[in-house]
């Protein structure tokens, strides 16, 4: 179905990420149709929808996640920067160094809290001790958690309250200074609290990152995010500046989407 | 060097060596069953389960040493599995709350990995001096102890995969307790359990070291259970260690029997698993 | 287990009888009380039963070493002599000959196991998966008299001719690890006897590190990718830490087996009664004693010491495994702790 998308995001912002004629096979199953849109340099991107929309198996092709499945498989292009991260000689290091991600469940790694945001900064850099802390605390600060662990860095990850360990996974993605920032429904495991913290935790981060976020929680996207896309059985069916799709979403489908009528 | 590329090296090199790991063990096997056959392949033929085991010097077959073995590897899981299944079922249905039944875990895993000459010695000990000397029935036992563990952790762990539900279910019905338990729960842990007979016979049945002295040997055909037996483990090893060639090669044949006997058991219980294992 | 436990004891206690079953009479449900009663006493009877067979196991082996305990007293742990004609003996060549080849074992078996749980989990393509695992667990399935037929037959020789003397020439000259390794290449001995081992223990590790291994939840792993990390990163810094109580239980199971095994040693280890510097010459382990001497030896001192000595090893093998419990349940513990 999916003819034109509309977008009404001005020329003048950076499209830090442009997905162009996107399609996604699991196996046989097609599960991305024809996607195409720009995600804008700084800003919040939502991806809403009901569940197996696609829209986190979209989100997990920015990262090329998916590579680690034998039968799922990419067609198109998407260009970071103008480069072409489905191209076969892209370095899939490199790319995830640009580009951080958190799950849906915190996943703290079975070591210290420090060496959970140490981890990702080893892989790269070579700092010296007194570096390295400094590095952590910032991450740590960023992450709004440096206050509530500054005292027991060396303790285990999993030894945090769940909210805590989401906080500590995105200070252990922001550490590595990456410049997009995807989370997958970041807050979807975590009580009301904890999610009100992380979702101000996106506000402030989208001074420096681009930030591409799922969500089946359709106020959450309304509270967070600067553009929105609707999908729907694995296509894009509307993009758009997050208020006006909101309040004058231009396709009937979204519509019933956003008043509950399904999904 | 920099830091990245000596990451990529590093990765690659283990991940090779990893390779190596695996066609080393490989190896192993490959040579193992190859050496069997070559060797077993040469005695084998209708005279080795129709003949006796013969003096040195002669030819012959392993009859009675198979006779042996095959009867007292059935009489030792006849002995050792209900002991084991009902251990088991108190394990996973009334261990809840107590000391023994952590206790009796705890100790079930040290029989389970216990060295099985020690199993050996314990029933000369108790049972061989007791009577006066060597018999079937002292070899039946020995292999029942060895049968007794490995029945007892298969059967808990294969009655703690029924889901509650399924006992709720009967006992919503008025169910009384046993009933519950033989007619409900063992019943759908059947093929499991089953499975884990299967595995603790393939064990026993290629065990020399509690036969060593219990069961003994016996050249002669006896199927009295109250004297040395004749079993294929210990045959095998007198046999292997002799200097005549007709007993060394008998040796082989027998040790390939035993071989795909145990390996095929293993096969059969592994797919048994893989099938008949009720999907919740 | 025991709350449903508990709602089934509930419903069938005759002073719980509902105004729905008044149809069924007292007697009958007394009865069903009775059989459950008797039941479970007779599951509890029968683990009761694997109590009193290791206090058994420990308590006959402890009255069967009595005479040599009295004649020889602690001196039978340091005394390495052996001699039935004088009747003088000392369990310092078995134990020591169980200690080294286990350690061999493992120092040869517990990186080959990793390897091959890390081949089989990430490399291996996924239609390999299942025949290689069966494959290795195979090597668990041989019966170990026949590791020693072909230990004896066909790798003693090879090694011996081979290995044994490449092995001397270049690590038997080293300064002080070098006494290891000096010797005649016979083909027997301590070396051979720690490699069979080794083999004989890995497909035990290594399955028990694939099955954690493979438990592991793929978000984690993917979390680990998603900054940028190696397969190798990931295995080493995240699948091994978070799998550790499953490893080490794997290990100390390949430990336990290496310790007593009994037909592989036997035939390759050569059963000399004299301790020596070097791998490659023959030793004893307490098991290959038991089984090559009980059955010959005569005099009550001769077989008293043997069984001695198989409660030495009982009591190795247990303090091993109870050590293993007890460090398992620690770090279970301790992963699962709260602030």
């Amino acid at each position: 179905m999916n003819a034109a998308v509309l977008q009404s995001t001005p020329e003048t912002v950076v499209q830090k990420i442009e997905v162009k004629d996107l399609h996604f096979y699991y196996g046989g199953y097609h599960a991305l149709k024809n996607i195409n849109l720009g995600i804008s340099e700084r800003k919040v991107t939502a991806f809403i929808g009901p569940s197996g929309c696609g829209k986190s198996t979209l989100l997990r092709t920015f990262n090329r996640m998916y590579a680690l499945y034998p039968n799922q498989e990419a067609r198109g292009e998407i260009l970071l920067d103008g480069k072409n991260v489905l191209s076969p000689g892209q370095d899939l290091n490199r790319l995830r160094a640009k580009v951080g991600m958190v799950f849906q469940k915190p996943t703290p790694f079975p070591m210290s809290i420090y060496d959970n945001i140490a981890f990702g900064v080893r892989l790269y850099e070579s700092l010296s001790s007194r570096d390295m802390d400094e590095r952590v605390e910032w991450a740590l600060r960023k992450a709004a958690l440096w206050e509530e662990v500054k005292d027991k860095l060396k303790q285990s990850g999993t030894s945090l309250s769940g909210g805590q360990q989401q906080r500590l996974c995105i200070a252990r993605c922001i550490a590595v200074k990456p410049e997009v920032l995807l989370l997958d429904e970041p807050a979807s495991a975590l009580d009301p609290i904890s999610t009100g913290r992380i979702e101000e935790l996106v506000h402030e981060l989208k001074t420096d990152y681009t930030i591409v976020i799922v969500t089946h929680n359709m106020q959450q996207a309304a509270r967070v995010s600067d553009y929105t896309a609707y999908m729907y059985l694995g296509e894009m069916v509307e993009f758009g500046v997050t208020d006006e799709l909101f309040i004058k979403p231009r396709k009937k489908e979204t519509e019933d989407y956003i008043t509950g009528r399904f999904g | 060097m920099s830091l990245y590329t000596r990451r990529m090296l590093i990765n690659r090199f283990n991940l090779f060596v990893s390779l190596l790991a695996m066609l080393f063990g490989l190896f192993w096997l490959g040579w193992i069953l190859y050496t069997l056959l070559v060797a077993g392949f040469g005695a084998l033929g209708p005279d080795l389960i129709l003949k006796m085991t013969p003096p040195p010097g002669n030819s012959g077959g392993l009859l009675n040493p198979i006779a042996g073995s095959l009867l007292m590897a059935a009489l030792g899981t006849l002995i050792g599995t209900p002991i084991g299944i009902m251990a088991g079922i108190y394990l996973a249905e009334f261990g809840g709350r107590g000391w023994l039944a952590p206790v009796t875990r705890f100790i079930n895993d040290i029989l389970l990995s216990a060295p099985s000459i020690v199993i050996g010695l314990f029933v000369y000990e108790v049972y061989v001096i007791q009577v006066g000397h060597f018999s079937a029935w002292a070899g039946t036992f020995a292999l029942a102890l060895l049968v007794i563990p490995v029945v007892i952790r298969t059967t808990e762990n294969m009655l703690r995969l029924v889901p509650d539900s399924l006992r709720e279910a009967a006992a919503a019905l008025g169910s009384p307790q046993w009933k519950v338990i033989t007619l409900v729960t063992v019943r759908a842990a059947k093929a499991g359990i089953i499975t884990g007979v299967l595995l603790a016979i393939a064990r026993i049945s290629g065990e020399t070291a509690p036969l060593l002295f219990t069961a003994l040997n016996n050249q002669f055909w006896s199927a009295n259970m109250n004297a040395p037996m004749s079993n294929l483990p210990v045959v095998i090893f007198q046999f292997a260690m002799s200097p005549y060639d007709d007993w060394q090669k008998l040796a082989w044949a027998g040790a390939l029997i035993i071989t795909f006997g145990v390996l095929t058991l293993n096969i059969i219980a592994r797919t048994m698993a893989r099938e008949k294992a009720p999907v919740y | 287990m025991s709350a449903v436990a508990d709602t089934i004891e509930g419903l069938q206690g005759p002073s719980d009888i509902s105004t729905v079953s008044r149809s069924i009479p007292d007697a009958s449900l007394r009865r069903h009380y009775r059989l459950d009663q008797a039941f479970r006493l007779a599951t509890r009877f029968f683990a009761l039963l694997v109590l009193t067979l290791l206090a058994g196991i420990i308590v006959s082996l402890v009255v069967g070493s009595v005479p040599a305990l009295k004649a020889f007293g602690f001196g039978f742990l340091t005394s390495a002599e052996w001699n039935p004609v004088t009747e003088k003996f000392g369990a310092l060549v078995p134990i020591v000959g169980t200690l080294v080849t286990s350690f061999i074992a493992l120092l040869i078996g517990i990186p080959v196991s990793f390897g091959i749980a890390l081949f089989l989990t990430e490399l291996s393509p996924p239609w390999l998966r299942r025949p290689l695992g069966t494959a290795i667990e195979l090597l668990a399935a041989i019966p170990s008299i026949i590791y020693g037929m072909w230990g004896l037959f066909v790798f003693a020789p090879v090694f011996g001719d081979h290995v044994e003397p490449l092995l001397s020439n270049t690590l038997g000259t080293l300064p002080v690890l070098g006494a290891l390794f000096r010797g005649p290449p016979t083909g027997i001995g301590i070396l051979t006897a720690g490699i069979i081992l080794a083999i004989m223990v890995i497909p035990f590790i290594a399955s028990v590190m694939r099955d954690v291994f493979e438990i592991v939840p793929a978000v984690l792993k993917e979390s680990s990718y998603a900054l940028g990390s190696t397969t190798w990163e990931v295995v080493w810094h995240v699948v091994l830490p978070y799998t550790k109580v499953g490893v080490v239980g794997g290990v100390m199971l390949g430990l336990g087996r290496a310790l007593g095994e009994t037909m592989a040693v036997t035939f390759v280890i050569g059963n000399a009664h004299k301790l020596s510097a070097s791998l490659l010459a023959p030793g004893s382990s307490i098991a290959s004693a038991l089984a090559n001497e009980f059955t010959e030896a005569v005099g009550d001192l001769y077989l008293s010491s043997l069984i001695e000595l198989g409660l030495i090893l009982f009591l190795i093998t247990f303090v091993i495994l109870a050590l293993s419990k007890l460090l398992l349940m620690r770090l279970a513990k301790f992963e699962g702790q709260k602030t």
